[in-house]
């Protein structure tokens, strides 16, 4: 079990499917020793394919699903983890095997090999190259170079670490002598000038952060590996320096990463300090349940007038970053979709109109910035997990910024990955769940919701369009009644649908045949983080023994680890439970005078946690899942929307 | 080594020839008892039973009275054609799947396919492989995207050819996978990839039979002297682990169930008996009867799914159920393979692979028979999976289909 977990460390490249325990080179476990001379794998290493004693079906990474992504893992490299896993297959596996197959990450992974190993490595590296076939092979299939395939997003970063190394390999062959301009293209040649252009930029940056003279022999990260003499890959050192340039500001990162305690709002003397600070008047916390008291107050559409008046004091909020507040405040905008992308515009939207200010730069001060317009949007209503992973997304494309760019390319490139992030992570992501989850739609079922998803809505109505026979009962609640509004829009594209109470669930549940529910999140335990009610939905289908669906983009995915729907929650307008608009007849407690209110305590949760338990599937952009594999989607996925 | 010696084998077949219960040639007893059913199972239409099934029957020797029927009409036919009219159907309109023109004659990837599985001891998967394999060799592409389009075509059609089949899907898929993850620009020339493609196509069998040795020495750990396992249906990988134990000098004993309905207990016993394992055979319905003197219950399968849950013959999902109840450990034995995309929520959420079933007795005309061959096991009744990865909880099966696919 060691041993497999070992391999499966190694990232990319996986042995499942068939692997033959018996060849050496492929042992899982990888030992460091078998990389100096290659011969002992490999001695013939000729042109015959026949020569490689290897698994058949060991499958190389993807190269066309999520190829942008994973390519682009791959040119900014990753810290941390993946380190050993890259040493280890450097060096260990069987060569041509390893490096034909390996292509995802290629630069940092050579990179740091190339770079930790020293003279092994190198030459190792060699001695590989010194079969004809296998060097020749090397630059066109390890790193994709083919520019037909190469994604047109691919960031400039990229073409940096992959291009110059295909030209290194070509002075490589050439043995180093100079008829390597010849043989660039104009492309090349630029890419190479770039690459060195962004390691002196990095070595500079470097310099001045170690305080020493930004000499080569001194500044570790940046000189030119000893390798150099012996025609060593350059594009590999520099994506090592800019490797090593860039990992120890992420490590800072990953701990600023992880949140700061939440804010307890029982504790007295915080509550006190936040008051002082915040822009909103913080509503009184009387008559609340005291085992909820330590979230945030409801604040509620009564102070957007407060809100606005304060329009002029509040200069350094951004217009539409404002505008986006006051709509989460008066709860025009809901539903974590729609919140989401309203949020990343509104940022997008400040970032096109920000400019740096004098003797300041841009990353650090607009992610300050971002991190203003959070706390505003935040005191407006408590953010979503799923908007968490947003903002968290767009602060390390800011701080992962290269220096070298001026502010209006920054800008370009912040807008663009928004949009992007907008694009690929939720409105594609529905396209695929959608699909997906329509396949688990047969003629005849009878289907079961729970208030309003959109995602569940746009499954429905495309089964519907796909002419699938199914009869839908919309569940709905007190006091949002979201669940009229999702009916009244199925109604009217045609499907035929059932409309209760939650309180009758149980009596409806043994005609339906699936349930599909939508999530506000979902934690790495498999919990459920939804709609106050979705657990009860989920428990009562699951004493029916109906399988529930849960629809939810991978964005959503969260890596914390919550048990119950306490200590971690948003309260809704206490109020709102107990008086219903419209009807005079049941206002019961109107009636109650002060003295008899004080011994009343209302509690309107927003959402609540479904232990994994009741959940038959997840059905998520990554495919269907069961709830126990969420964790393998937050560790494989999350490092790569992280540094889309 | 006693049990390979040739009294002993002499003893066996002695002993064989003593016991009815265990027919010696399966062929000759089914003839007995098929003619009224004969024509009950004829009126199915051949679309409508499972290939995958079929093949299995095959290789067991056990001869459904639907195969018998047609190996008869097809009696001066050739051999090729005998059970392949529902693929002469399919693949006239594909034009042969992914086939190009070869020594005159249209190349059917699933011809191939049929000729392929027919070996007894080939896994399915192997010969969706090796014909994907013929289909490289007879491609006349000239680029890799057009070997890649052709072979899509060819893996799709053998897909569609069989849609019951879990293997051959995860098969296809896999080596399809490997297609399209190390394409040409890894070799300097079209030619050596597609001699590397071909290569591997052809290893694929060495180690699928390379994986069933990997399970059973995995397995060893867990099958300790004086335990009583329960097996159900006949998988080689059941067999080879059950083998493997036994020339450990393992002490256990086999219950085998009887295997309904093609008798797949009965040939396992079988096989165990010329092991000299001690074995008893039980009908299926005796499965909760005998649960109580079990000490685990291992099972193949046929496709391992998503969920961690398995899809196997008819009767494993009972079991589990009981063995669960009984807090009796599951043990499935797969090859990975056979872990597919599939995730079914329930038991009639997945293509049913439909087979004949013989009750023996005329049926009358109102009465309707469950002809689905298999079920689906949802991984919370599993205990581990011992595949060639490892031994898994259902859990990790996601996991590694996740990293295998994506």
């Amino acid at each position: 079990m060691d041993a497999r977990r070992v391999t499966s460390a190694v990232p990319r490249v996986r042995q499942v499917g068939f692997f033959t325990p018996n060849a050496p080179p492929q042992q899982p476990g990888p030992t460091r020793s078998q990389s100096g001379p290659p011969i002992s794998n490999s001695p013939p290493l000729s042109g015959s394919p026949a020569s490689n004693s290897l698994s058949p079906v060991m499958i190389p990474p993807p190269r066309h699903l999520s190829d942008n992504l994973g390519r682009r893992t791959a040119a900014v490299p990753v810290p941390g983890r993946e380190n050993a896993g890259y040493h280890g297959t450097v060096g260990s596996y069987n060569p041509s095997e390893s490096v034909l197959g390996l292509e995802s990450p290629p630069p940092s992974r050579i990179g740091d090999g190339e770079f930790s190993e020293g003279t092994e490595s190198s030459l190792g590296w060699c001695r590989r190259s010194n079969s004809a076939k296998f060097a020749s092979s090397f630059p066109g299939g390890g790193f994709d170079l083919s520019p037909a395939k190469q994604p047109e997003s691919v960031a400039g970063v990229e073409a940096k670490n992959q291009l110059p190394e295909k030209s290194e390999l070509q002075k490589e062959q050439a043995s180093s002598s100079k008829p390597l301009k010849a043989k660039t293209t104009k492309a090349e040649r630029r890419a190479l000038q770039e690459s060195q252009r962004a390691a002196k930029a990095a070595s500079k940056a470097e310099a001045n952060k170690s305080g020493t003279p930004g000499g080569a022999a001194s500044s570790k990260p940046v000189k030119q590996p000893p390798q150099k003499k012996d025609g060593p890959p350059v594009a590999a050192s520099i994506a090592a320096s800019e490797r090593i340039g860039v990992d120890h500001p992420a490590e800072k990162e990953r701990k600023k990463d992880v949140p700061p305690p939440r804010m307890q709002f029982d504790d007295e003397s915080r509550v006190g300090k936040a008051k002082k600070r915040s822009v909103l008047n913080q509503p009184e916390t009387r008559n609340r349940v005291e085992l909820f008291r330590h979230l945030p107050p409801h604040k509620d559409g009564t102070q957007l007038p407060h809100l606005e008046s304060k329009f002029f004091e509040l200069h350094d909020k951004h217009p539409a970053v404002y505008k986006v507040g006051l709509q989460y405040l008066t709860g025009d905008l809901s539903g974590g979709n729609a919140r989401c992308i309203a949020m990343l515009q509104a940022f997008q939207q400040a970032i096109r109109d920000y400019s740096t200010p004098p003797q300041k730069t841009l990353i650090r001060d607009l992610t300050s910035k971002i991190g203003g317009f959070v706390s505003f949007l935040i005191e407006c209503r408590p953010l979503s997990m799923s908007m968490g992973n947003a903002i968290r997304f767009l602060k390390n494309r800011v701080t992962k910024l290269p220096l070298t760019l001026s502010e209006s390319e920054a800008k370009a490139a912040l807008c663009s990955d928004i949009d992007r992030f907008i694009n690929e992570k939720i409105v594609l992501a529905d396209q695929v769940i959608v699909r997906h989850a329509a396949t688990k739609i047969r003629d005849g079922d009878v289907l079961m919701t729970y208030g309003s998803s959109c995602v569940v809505e746009m499954i429905l109505l495309y089964a519907h369009e796909l002419g699938k026979q199914f009869r839908v009962v919309v569940v709905d609640s007190r006091p949002m009644l979201e669940g009229q509004k999702l009916l009244r829009r199925l109604v009217a594209k045609g499907l035929s649908c059932t409309y209760t109470q939650i309180n009758a669930i149980s009596y409806i549940m043994h005609e339906v045949t699936r349930v599909f529910l939508g999530a506000s999140s979902i934690l790495s335990n498999g919990t459920v983080y939804s709609r106050v009610g979705t657990a009860s939905v989920a428990m009562v289908a699951y004493a029916f023994h109906v399988p529930v669906l849960i629809c939810c983009e991978a964005y959503k995915f969260h890596e914390r680890v919550q048990l119950d729907s306490i200590c971690f929650n948003e309260l809704g307008d206490p109020d709102a439970i107990a008086k219903v608009p419209g009807s005079v007849d049941v206002s019961y407690l109107d009636s109650l005078t002060d003295k008899q209110k004080e011994n009343l305590e209302l509690l309107n949760l927003k959402y609540d946690a479904t232990p994994s338990d009741y959940i038959s599937m997840i059905v998520t952009d990554y495919g269907m899942i069961p709830p126990t594999s969420v964790p393998v989607i937050v560790r494989e996925y999350r490092k790569e929307y992280l540094l889309i | 080594m006693w049990w390979r010696s040739p009294s002993f084998i002499l003893d066996r077949q002695q002993q064989q020839q003593q016991n009815d219960s265990v027919p010696p040639n399966p062929e000759s007893l089914f003839l007995s008892s098929s003619p009224p059913s004969m024509a009950d199972s004829l009126q199915n239409p051949k679309s409508n039973i499972s290939a995958y099934y079929q093949t299995r029957a095959a290789h067991h020797a056990v001869v459904t009275s639907d195969w018998l029927a047609q190996a008869q009409a097809a009696v001066g036919r050739l051999p090729d054609d005998d059970d392949s009219s529902g693929s002469e159907r399919k693949a006239a309109p594909t034009g042969g799947g992914g086939g190009g023109v070869r020594g005159g004659k249209v190349f059917s990837v699933i011809n191939e396919f049929n000729n392929w599985r027919k070996q007894p001891d080939l896994a399915e998967a192997v010969a969706a492989i090796r014909a994907l394999a013929a289909v490289i060799r007879a491609s006349e592409a000239t680029t890799m995207m057009e070997l890649e389009i052709e072979l899509k075509k060819a893996s799709d059609s053998l897909k569609s050819w069989d849609t019951t089949s879990i293997s051959l899907t995860a098969g296809c898929d896999l080596f399809m996978r490997y297609v399209t993850r190390t394409s040409a620009l890894e070799y300097e020339d079209f030619n050596s990839a597609r001699s590397r493609l071909i290569e591997r196509a052809e290893k694929f069998g060495e180690i699928s039979c390379k994986a069933r040795r990997i399970i059973a020495m995995l397995s060893q750990d867990f099958i300790f002297d004086g335990c009583t396992i329960l097996v159900h249906g006949f998988s080689r990988v059941v067999l080879e682990v059950l083998k493997t134990a036994a020339q450990n000098k393992k002490l256990f004993r086999v219950f085998c169930t009887e295997g309904r309905p093609d008798r797949t207990g009965l040939r396992l016993s079988n096989e165990l008996a010329k092991l000299d394992v001690p074995v008893k055979l039980l009908i299926d319905s005796a499965v909760a009867y005998s649960m109580d003197e079990v000490d685990m219950v291992i099972v193949g399968a046929d496709g391992v799914v998503e969920s961690g849950g398995i899809i196997n013959m008819m009767g494993t999902y009972q079991i589990a159920l009981v063995a669960h109840r009984m807090n009796k450990p599951v043990y499935v034995t797969a090859e990975s393979y056979k872990f597919a995309r599939l995730y079914p929520l329930d038991q009639k959420d997945m293509a049913p692979a439909l087979r004949p079933i013989d009750f023996g007795v005329p049926i009358p005309s109102k009465v309707e028979v469950e002809t689905s061959a298999r079920d689906y096991t949802p991984p919370q009744y599993l205990t581990l999976l011992f595949t060639d990865l490892g031994v898994l909880t259902p859990s990790v099966v996601s996991d590694e289909l996740i990293q295998l696919y994506l």
